[in-house]
Order: structure tokens, then C-alpha cells, then sequence
């Protein structure tokens, strides 16, 4: 019979330095400034902590990790590769018959690879992608339901790329058993999902497990998986391992249980909790999809993470990408590395030019910090209870850089007198969807970006511009290619003071639509 | 008899592969799986139900092929 979970084959790759645990998750957890040069005021984590809130070990770890810095995201890149296809649960938002190279829901690929071929993909990737700085494994199934596969990959890699991150995304199910080859792989960040810690909730969530040779059904299974993470995050804290939480947010059925995950989490030195909408489309033929279980809307999904942010770091800025992408958060670039094509292609992996290019990245992202600090000064000793939601079409470097018709996707800050805070992003894009015209895409971002007052991009047309009026948002144009923080509170003082001088009324604006469905590859 | 699997619906996971305890189970060409008849003991004697059956995410994929008689352990 074989052994899946032999330990001992795992051997030593490296090992972690030891750490005062119960020193560093109380920083992890006292911390909430943001942002590289800190003091921007609470939480535009996501985790936009930065180096001055962190210890140096943690930011270490999170700096150039685009999933667990919210400011990395903007300039690193990361990519996963498709190596571990079977899974030990069910969920019921995912159906693993269903597959289309434009869809984007996790668990979906177009072709999965053996770990040499990943391997050689994540060679490819680095080559071309300088700043790719992470590499995850997440699926399409559960890595530990295949830890053969998913240890390979991460010792092959470790060989070849060592300035790459190693991740790894699970259900937590064969966590416990893992931990101890995890921490030998030097693998810095887990990700475990979390949907429940109510076994009734879970029941309704979880058709089965199949854990210790067995299925188990109903409560019975959702106990067994809810024990295990928990325990499992217990472990990889202990290690020094940092850990972020998934929720999928199911409204009516663990919508206000998440809350409990949140406290249950944290207390467990969760580094930062990511509460990411359900994707459910009846097309995708999963057991919420033909129910017709609705994911929330746009205010709803804020206003849960904005009530767990007071416990710990909230993601507000995950794409919910599939176990193949390639690229920045907001793009997938998967297309230009088929396995066919990476076979086909001259590797050259130069860890001085990556290094190189990754300084110039870092000097970047200094400059959209210091523009920040110093708008921010003229906001001082301003106070107003208004607050308000903009829309940006940026291509990455934290500018305003994408045209609004190119844009496939908005990010989401909002503005008050203590600055500019990211706190989500819009899909906009047309694949899959079937049906919509030209006229219908614009109906369709106003949907997507109806809470918000203003939206910034780089250059818009006439006509777009007047249906955007006419829908109460101001289209902007006139921080074209300027940083997206400087220039937003630059707005916003002027927005305040056109409010103060009897110009203009500020009004509170309605919820939007989370759209679903496909990531374009770029 | 042995298990079957229903090729329409194999994912090519391999999520069954390993649990298999006679081996029974390898990757075909097109990268979906089938089960060796004459490996395949229904997992009697080894598990308290088929492990192929236990873990698969399809429903109605790993199934009794009727055209062997039922496993006898010996």
C-alpha cells in the first residue's frame, strides 16, 4: 500500500531559524499601521503593514509578497503552478468536472503539470517576469491531499530559483500532519480556508470529507475539518510559519459566523484573514450555483470586512486566482506559458538582473510611499465625517496609468480625512459573460462601481464620460499617470472643500454589483 | 466483480490513485484513470468501503463493472 504521508522521506532542505513565538505574533497581532514608512493611520492592511509596524523578520517574510502586503501587490507578481489535482472534501462552490480557460475560479486549470515541468515553468516565469517573487502551489485540488507532488515541486524550485518564495494554499484537512515537512522546506507563508467554525454551519457548506480512509458526511465532517485547521494553524504558529485565512463569504449561511472565524483565527496567530465573495454562477454547475445561493454585493462584502478589521488585518485586495496563474494580482498572464510553449523556451535564469530590476522596483515604490507622506500633510487637522469611495483604472506601479475602456478591472479606495485606503477591486471584464455589447459593458461597470463617487483614469472618452456623470460619478482624468494615493487625497481636499464652499452637495452613494466570471488573460 | 471507472466523468485528479490498496488504479492515456479488474478486490479486507468510491469528487464515477462477478476474498 502506499504511503502518502511518509514524513520521513521528506528530508532536510533547510530548516527555520528558531523565534520567540509568543513575542512575535503579539507584534503581529498589536500591529495595525500601514504602509512602507508606517503612521498612515489604521489599517489599509490588507496587510499593508509595513517595515516600521512589523518586525523585521515578519516584514521580511511579507515585503515582496503581492498576497500578503497589499502595497507589494501593486509591483510583485507571483504565480502558481498546477501540480496537485486531487482534493480529500467537497466544497459545494466547487465543481472540479467543470473547466474553461477563461474562467477564474479557483480549482479550474487548463492543464496541470508534473513537478519537473513546474519546475521548468517557474524558471520560464522568472525569466521573463522579473518581478516574480512568489511561487504557490494551490491546487487545482488540495497540495497536502498531494504531498508528493507539492514537496517535489517546492525542493525542485528551491534548488534552482532560491530567491523565490515557496506558498502553499489548503483546506488544513492533512495540515497537522504536514506542518513539520512544511517548516523543513523553508515554506514561509500558508494559506489555510477557513469557512466555518461551527461544524451546523459547516454541514451546510461541506457535503463530505474523506479523511483516515473514510468519507464522513454532514456535521461529523465538518468537525473533523474544523479540528484540523484550527490545529493546524495552531502548528504552523508555533513555527514561526506565517499563516493567512480564506473565508469564502456564503451570505445567509456564513456571513455573521464568519466573525467567529475571525476572532477564532486570530487568537490562533492568524497573520491576516482574506474574506473573499462566493462565485456562483448556475454555468458553473456547482451545488450553490444551481441552488441559486447568491454571493453578496459589493457593501455587504465591506461591511463584514470592516467589522472583523478591528480584530486583525483584513485582504481586501485578492483575485480569487486560479492554481495557474501567472503574473500581477489584477492580470493573468497563464496564456504565455502553456506547457507547450515553456518546453519550446531558452531559460535564462539570472538571479543578478532579478535582483537588479527588483532594486529599481523598490525605489518606485519608495517614491508612491513618500507622495503619499507628503499629501497626506496637507489633510493635517482636517476633520470631516465624510467619507466616499473611488474607482481606479491602473495598469500596476501604483499610478493611474489604464485608459477607462482598456480597464478590466477597478481598484477600490476609500478617501477620508485620515488619507486614501485600499479597500477592495471590481472586475469588470467581459469574457464568458455572453450577450453584452458595447453598450451593455458600460451599463455594466456602473453597476460594478456604483458606490463610488469618482472614478481615475488615465484618458476616457466623451461618451462614457456623460453616462458616468449622469450616474453620479465623476470621471477623472486629470491625475493621469500621477500615484494613486497622492493623487486621491489631493482630490479629496478638494472635494471637501467644493462641500464647505456650498459647491457641491455631498451625497451617500448605493451598493454595487461584484461581478463574477472570467479574468481575461492579458 | 471489480470497480469501473465511468471515463465521461473522470477529472483525471488521481485523487484515487494512491488509495487505491492493490494498485489497481493508473493513469490511461488522455490522462484519466482506470481500474485493473484483475487487481481490484472492491477494497474487501483492506477498507470498510472502496477508497476510489470515498474520495472521488464525482458522484456515480468509480462503480461496479458488471461484467465481472463480485470479489470473493479468499
Amino acid at each position: 500500500m502506499q504511503t502518502t504521508h511518509n514524513q520521513t522521506e521528506a528530508g532536510a532542505v533547510g530548516s527555520h531559524t528558531p523565534v520567540n513565538i509568543d513575542e512575535v505574533m503579539q507584534q503581529v497581532a498589536d500591529h495595525k499601521g500601514c504602509g512602507t514608512s508606517g503612521g498612515s493611520g489604521k489599517a489599509s492592511c490588507g496587510s499593508g503593514a509595513g517595515e516600521n509596524d512589523l518586525p523585521k523578520e515578519i516584514w521580511d517574510k511579507v515585503k515582496n509578497h503581492p498576497c500578503y502586503s497589499e502595497e507589494a501587490h501593486h509591483h510583485y507578481a507571483r504565480m502558481h503552478v498546477a501540480v496537485a489535482p486531487a482534493c480529500n472534501i467537497q466544497c459545494n462552490y466547487c465543481n472540479r468536472k467543470y473547466d474553461c480557460a477563461n474562467e477564474s475560479r479557483p480549482g479550474v486549470v487548463s492543464e496541470k503539470l508534473t513537478p519537473e515541468q513546474a519546475a521548468k515553468k517557474v524558471l520560464a516565469v522568472a525569466s521573463t517576469i522579473p518581478q516574480m517573487t512568489v511561487l504557490g502551489i494551490a491546487g487545482p485540488g488540495d497540495p497536502l491531499a498531494n504531498p508528493e507532488k507539492t514537496f517535489k515541486t517546492f525542493e525542485l524550485i528551491a534548488k534552482t530559483a532560491p530567491d523565490i518564495k515557496l506558498c502553499v494554499s489548503t483546506n488544513g484537512l492533512t495540515l497537522p500532519e504536514h506542518v513539520e515537512r512544511l517548516s523543513q522546506y523553508n515554506i514561509d507563508h500558508v494559506t489555510i480556508t477557513i469557512n466555518m467554525v461551527d461544524p451546523e454551519v459547516g454541514a451546510k457548506i461541506y457535503p463530505w470529507v474523506y479523511y483516515n480512509k473514510k468519507r464522513y458526511a454532514g456535521v461529523e465532517a465538518a468537525k473533523i475539518l474544523t479540528d484540523r485547521q484550527l490545529q493546524g494553524l495552531e502548528m504552523l504558529t508555533e513555527r514561526g510559519i506565517l499563516s493567512k485565512i480564506n473565508s469564502v463569504m456564503i451570505p445567509g449561511i456564513n456571513d455573521q459566523p464568519l466573525v467567529e472565524v475571525n476572532k477564532a483565527v486570530k487568537s490562533r496567530g492568524a497573520f491576516l484573514h482574506n474574506i473573499m465573495p462566493l462565485i456562483s454562477a448556475p454555468e458553473h454547475g456547482t451545488v450553490f450555483g444551481l441552488t441559486g445561493q447568491r454571493g453578496p454585493t459589493a457593501q455587504e462584502l465591506k461591511a463584514l470586512q470592516d467589522s472583523c478589521e478591528g480584530e486583525m488585518n483584513m485582504m481586501r485586495h485578492c483575485r480569487q486566482c486560479r492554481a495557474d496563474a501567472v503574473g500581477l494580482l489584477g492580470e493573468d498572464r497563464s496564456a504565455e506559458f502553456t506547457t507547450d510553449k515553456i518546453m519550446e523556451m531558452e531559460v535564462n535564469y539570472d538571479l543578478d538582473s532579478r535582483k537588479a530590476y527588483q532594486a529599481a522596483v523598490e525605489q518606485e515604490r519608495q517614491a508612491v510611499v513618500a507622495a503619499k507622506q507628503e499629501e497626506l500633510q496637507t489633510l493635517a487637522g482636517a476633520h470631516s465625517d465624510i467619507k466616499m469611495l473611488i474607482a481606479v483604472a491602473t495598469k500596476g506601479s501604483g499610478k493611474v496609468n489604464e485608459h477607462f475602456g482598456h480597464a478590466t478591472e477597478f481598484q477600490i479606495y476609500e478617501l477620508s480625512t485620515s488619507g486614501a485606503k485600499f479597500v477592495g477591486h471590481r472586475r469588470v471584464d467581459l469574457y464568458c459573460q455572453g450577450g453584452y455589447g458595447e453598450e451593455d459593458a458600460l451599463a455594466t461597470v456602473i453597476r460594478a462601481i456604483n458606490d463610488c463617487h469618482a472614478v481615475f483614469v488615465a484618458k476616457i472618452g466623451g461618451c462614457p464620460k456623460n453616462d458616468l456623470k449622469a450616474a453620479g460619478i465623476d470621471p477623472v482624468d486629470q491625475y493621469a499617470n500621477q500615484f494613486i494615493e497622492q493623487s486621491a487625497i489631493a482630490y479629496f481636499k478638494e472635494y471637501l472643500d467644493k462641500v464647505a464652499s456650498g459647491e457641491i452637495e455631498h451625497i451617500v452613494k448605493g451598493d454595487a454589483e461584484i461581478r463574477q466570471g472570467a479574468l481575461i488573460a492579458a | 466483480m471489480a470497480f469501473k471507472i465511468v471515463e465521461e466523468n473522470c477529472t483525471g485528479c488521481c485523487a484515487c490513485e494512491p488509495e487505491c490498496p492493490n494498485q489497481a488504479i493508473s493513469e490511461a492515456k488522455g490522462g484519466l484513470f482506470i481500474i485493473d479488474p484483475a487487481k481490484c478486490t472492491e477494497c474487501i479486507g483492506h477498507h470498510d468501503e472502496p477508497q476510489c468510491v470515498a474520495v472521488c469528487p464525482i458522484d456515480l464515477t468509480c462503480i461496479i463493472d458488471d461484467n465481472y462477478p463480485r470479489y470473493e476474498a479468499a
